[in-house]
């Protein structure tokens, strides 16, 4: 393998050494180029097979109606690039929201509850976080465990509905910020400020730098003197901290009503649009940006199905299918810079 | 303070072991060694694997804690708890395997965890800027941006140099820094080598290269078996000296035999390959291998010497080109079926494509040969073992415990470990890459010796290593390769290192 790339050490410039330098800067890239295009074409085919698909309105609740999973994604994706998993996002989700509801319905006041709820997700991810680290629990067993932990106490919070009244949760949601046709709640600016923060972080910090470390080689990254401790625990707590954030978002958005069952089954959509969006399960590689893309090419399948009037069902196969199909593409693409390399 | 040359008694010394010992466990790893480092001086740490080496300079980088003994670094003691505490200290390492990141640019493998930054962001282009400045003392002309990879090892090795070098070091501990570096590379880090050493930098140099150590090196030190030997200067030790005290013996013998000659090949040429071509990077090759026939393969990195391995062990598939087979043309499109057809491949890539480092000398001597046999037929345990221990015995694997895992094995040993796998499978063809990488002068002659007498016997080899002595020692012939073709094969009685260059080298020379 020595023997393959002697190219890149000798001079000389040519416009195929250009393109392959292209190609070595921007491969990782390759997989969220490739989400990117096929919500092109689901955008455009959806356009061209309805007549009235991109409308204003239709992207803007795009959107808005996959905010919390947005919100979902970005955390995962920091836990992911170390080379983890999180399955407690869904339930951390559930609880933080009907505990935040239960405690506004009981008079304390937002400004209390909201942080409440962001402190209670980030504690669950710490938790796991620590397990992982320190007492080196499989991520996939020890964040089962915190789903388990986050789907209890929502249970123990309550076993139903509770309804909030206080009118900040329902400004969240009922304020409309419209360009033309074109329009925006609070929380769909939340969640585009979070992948926008999601991102910087990750790319511009030494922090996400670091995470990136960590999955690309955990051993390597820590005899280079890096923290490699505290940048794993703390992906977790970012991911347990978005689970909380999200829990706000889909009160609010369900009409300021939060449910201890919501959220079941959410945290392997939010896997999924992490991976349909570029980011290797193996840690490492993948971008924020591409999370974002992933949760939307979801919600554009779900609503073209519901423009179909098809089966709901339909698309989890359609899901499945991506899925499988950049799995594919992934395993292409290392296997492919793995021979360079 | 520049330019002396060893311990004066009016410059205190850099570094300082005092009794250093470490155990682990029962095992003890370093026995109350004194180990002095001043500034501006290089300092080689010779001994063979197992001697002790790794632990003291994992003792000194952090990475392990002494279990007793005292480090000082520049009169200060010092309590290392992790490699961050050394490099804040100011010593920076390059280990032996590269510790890098793939995924991440060349500019973040080189600055990581010290980058520039403004606000706490981090400034990519000065980062880049930096990098930039680095690669470039080492002479090396790769964009900062690029996937650190996609580049082959050597280039990553000279990352890691690069990163070490980054940094206001004062001590710098290269482990092994030149094995997978042509001759170009070593030069351009040995420049930088004596650069530093004027800077007054205390640069800790390991290798397994004689040629290297003496030539860069102001003292060595000595280890065996966990202890201190001495410490000399090169000035005053042979070569033959400071193996025998590497050893505590007399070196083992390169044990010399009948060469065969070039028109006796052709006639009864084993395996031969006609215009072998491949992705990978072999053009048109013609090679024959006889009978008991052990052919090197000289070439520079990237001259195609892996992808010649690869082309007639079945790992790469061929894009054009016919091998033969006692005469008969086979399609050798899987290692599997090479090995059906009695053509074995030793990987360079030790760790990553040999040995099976937590699964035991014994399972990794069993495994090729189970594999072969099938699930269903299966080798009983005590045929196992029995096996094992033969091929152990017969190569000499150290420690003679087959149930220990293949990791805690030095490098010498392990390769060992690799050879008895491929031998349990009683090839016709060995095809060894890089069989003494990595390893000790002692365990290289057994390696050669072993060899020698494999072909003696009747076994077909094809030696490809880096190291052009030791390919004119054991081959019969070289086939000798450059820019992906073999240029010439030659009768190896005729050649000498110096005239293998210049065919090696030949036009690439002018370039570097």
């Amino acid at each position: 393998m020595t023997t393959t790339t002697q190219a890149t050490v000798k001079p000389g410039s040519t416009a195929k050494a250009t393109m392959s330098s292209f190609v070595t800067r921007h491969a990782t890239w390759l997989p969220t180029f490739a989400a990117i295009a096929i919500l092109v074409v689901l955008l455009v085919g959806a356009q061209v097979r309805f007549g009235n698909f991109l409308t204003p309105g239709n992207m803007s609740a795009l959107l808005l109606d996959n905010a919390a999973v947005i919100v979902l994604a970005v955390g995962m994706t920091f836990v992911i690039l170390t080379a983890g998993i999180d399955l407690s996002v869904g339930s951390v989700m559930a609880f933080t929201g009907i505990f935040g509801a239960k405690l506004m319905s009981d008079g304390v006041p937002t400004a209390v509850a909201i942080p409440v709820m962001f402190a209670c997700g980030a504690a669950i991810g710490l938790l796991i976080g620590v397990l992982v680290q320190y007492f080196n629990v499989q991520p996939f067993i020890a964040s089962l465990a915190g789903l388990f932990l986050g789907r209890g106490l929502a249970f123990v919070v309550s076993l139903n509905q509770i309804n909030v009244k206080n009118k900040e949760i329902g400004w969240l949601q009922s304020t409309r910020i419209g360009f033309g046709n074109w329009y925006i709640t609070p929380t769909g600016i939340i969640a585009i400020l979070v992948v926008v923060i999601g991102a910087l972080v990750l790319q511009y910090t030494r922090f996400g730098r670091t995470i990136y470390a960590v999955g690309g080689s955990e051993s390597s990254a820590r005899l280079m003197g890096l923290q490699v401790s505290r940048t794993k625990i703390l992906a977790y707590v970012i991911s347990g901290f978005c689970g909380g954030l999200a829990g706000l978002l889909l009160t609010a958005y369900s009409g300021s009503s939060a449910y201890p069952r919501s959220g079941i089954g959410t945290e392997l959509d939010v896997i999924a649009a992490v991976v349909i969006g570029g980011t290797l399960l193996t840690g490492g590689r993948g971008y924020v940006l591409g999370s974002l893309i992933g949760v939307l090419v979801l919600g554009c399948i779900n609503t073209i199905i519901t423009f179909m009037g098809a089966e709901q069902s339909w698309n989890r196969i359609i899901v499945g299918v991506l899925l499988l199909l950049f799995i594919v593409l992934q395993r292409a693409i290392v296997s492919r810079s793995s021979r360079t390399g | 303070m520049t330019g002396h040359n060893g311990p004066m008694d009016n410059v205190r010394p850099l570094v300082e072991l005092s009794r250093a010992t470490v155990r682990f466990g029962t095992l003890l790893a370093l026995d109350g060694v004194d180990f002095r480092m001043y500034p501006g001086e290089v300092h080689s740490l010779m001994g063979e694997n197992g001697a002790g080496k790794s632990t003291l300079i994992r003792a000194i980088t952090g990475v392990i804690s002494l279990t007793e003994g005292t480090l000082a670094l520049g009169g200060e003691r010092m309590h290392f708890t992790s490699p961050q505490d050394a490099q804040r200290a100011g010593i920076s390492t390059v280990y032996q395997e590269i510790n890098l990141l793939p995924n991440m640019s060349v500019a973040e493998n080189i600055r990581l965890g010290r980058e520039p930054r403004r606000w706490g962001v981090i400034d990519g282009a000065k980062m880049r800027q930096e990098a930039k400045d680095v690669l470039d003392e080492l002479g090396l002309d790769i964009d900062p941006a690029s996937l650190l990879g996609s580049h082959s090892v050597a280039v990553q090795q000279l990352v890691a140099i690069a990163r070490a070098i980054s940094v206001d070091v004062r001590v710098l501990v290269l482990d092994e820094p030149t094995s997978s570096l042509d001759l170009v590379e070593v030069g351009e880090l040995f420049r930088v080598i004596r650069e530093l050493k004027e800077g007054g930098v205390a640069i800790l140099f390991v290798s397994h290269f004689l040629d290297q150590v003496y030539e860069i090196c102001d003292r060595i030190t000595v280890l065996r078996d966990g202890a201190l030997v001495g410490e000399y200067f090169p000035t005053d030790l042979l070569r033959i000296e400071l193996v025998q005290k590497m050893l505590g013996r007399d070196a083992p013998e390169f044990a010399e035999r009948g060469r065969l000659e070039s028109a006796e090949v052709r006639e009864n040429a084993f395996l031969s390959g006609r215009g072998l071509t491949s992705a990978a990077g072999i053009i048109d090759a013609d090679v024959d291998l006889a009978e008991g026939e052990v052919l090197g393969v000289a070439g520079l990195l990237g001259s195609g010497r892996t992808a010649l391995a690869r082309a007639v062990t079945g790992v790469d598939g061929l894009a054009a080109g016919q091998v033969q087979i006692e005469g008969r043309p086979v399609r050798l499109n899987s290692p599997r079926k090479a090995m059906d057809l009695g053509v074995a491949y030793s990987s360079e890539n030790r760790r990553a494509e040999g040995v099976l480092g937590d699964m035991s000398v014994l399972d990794n001597i069993t495994l090729a040969l189970q594999a072969q046999r099938g699930a269903f037929r299966r080798i009983k345990p005590a045929r196992q073992r029995e096996l094992a221990a033969s091929w152990a015995d017969a190569l000499g694997i150290k420690p003679t415990d087959l149930d220990r895992p293949v990791r805690t094995l030095s490098g010498g040993n392990q390769q060992k470990v690799m050879l008895a796998r491929l031998l349990a499978l009683a090839p016709r063809v060995l095809v060894l890459d890089e069989p003494t990488r990595g390893i000790d002068v002692g365990a290289k002659v057994e390696i050669q010796n072993l060899v020698s007498d494999l072909a003696t016997n009747g076994l077909s080899v094809v030696f490809i290593s880096a190291e052009l002595e030791e390919v004119l020692r054991v081959s019969d012939r070289v086939a000798i390769l450059r820019d992906a073709r073999i240029v010439e094969t030659v009768t190896s009685g005729t050649l000498t290192v110096e005239s293998v260059l210049a065919l090696v080298a030949h036009p690439a020379s002018s370039e570097a």
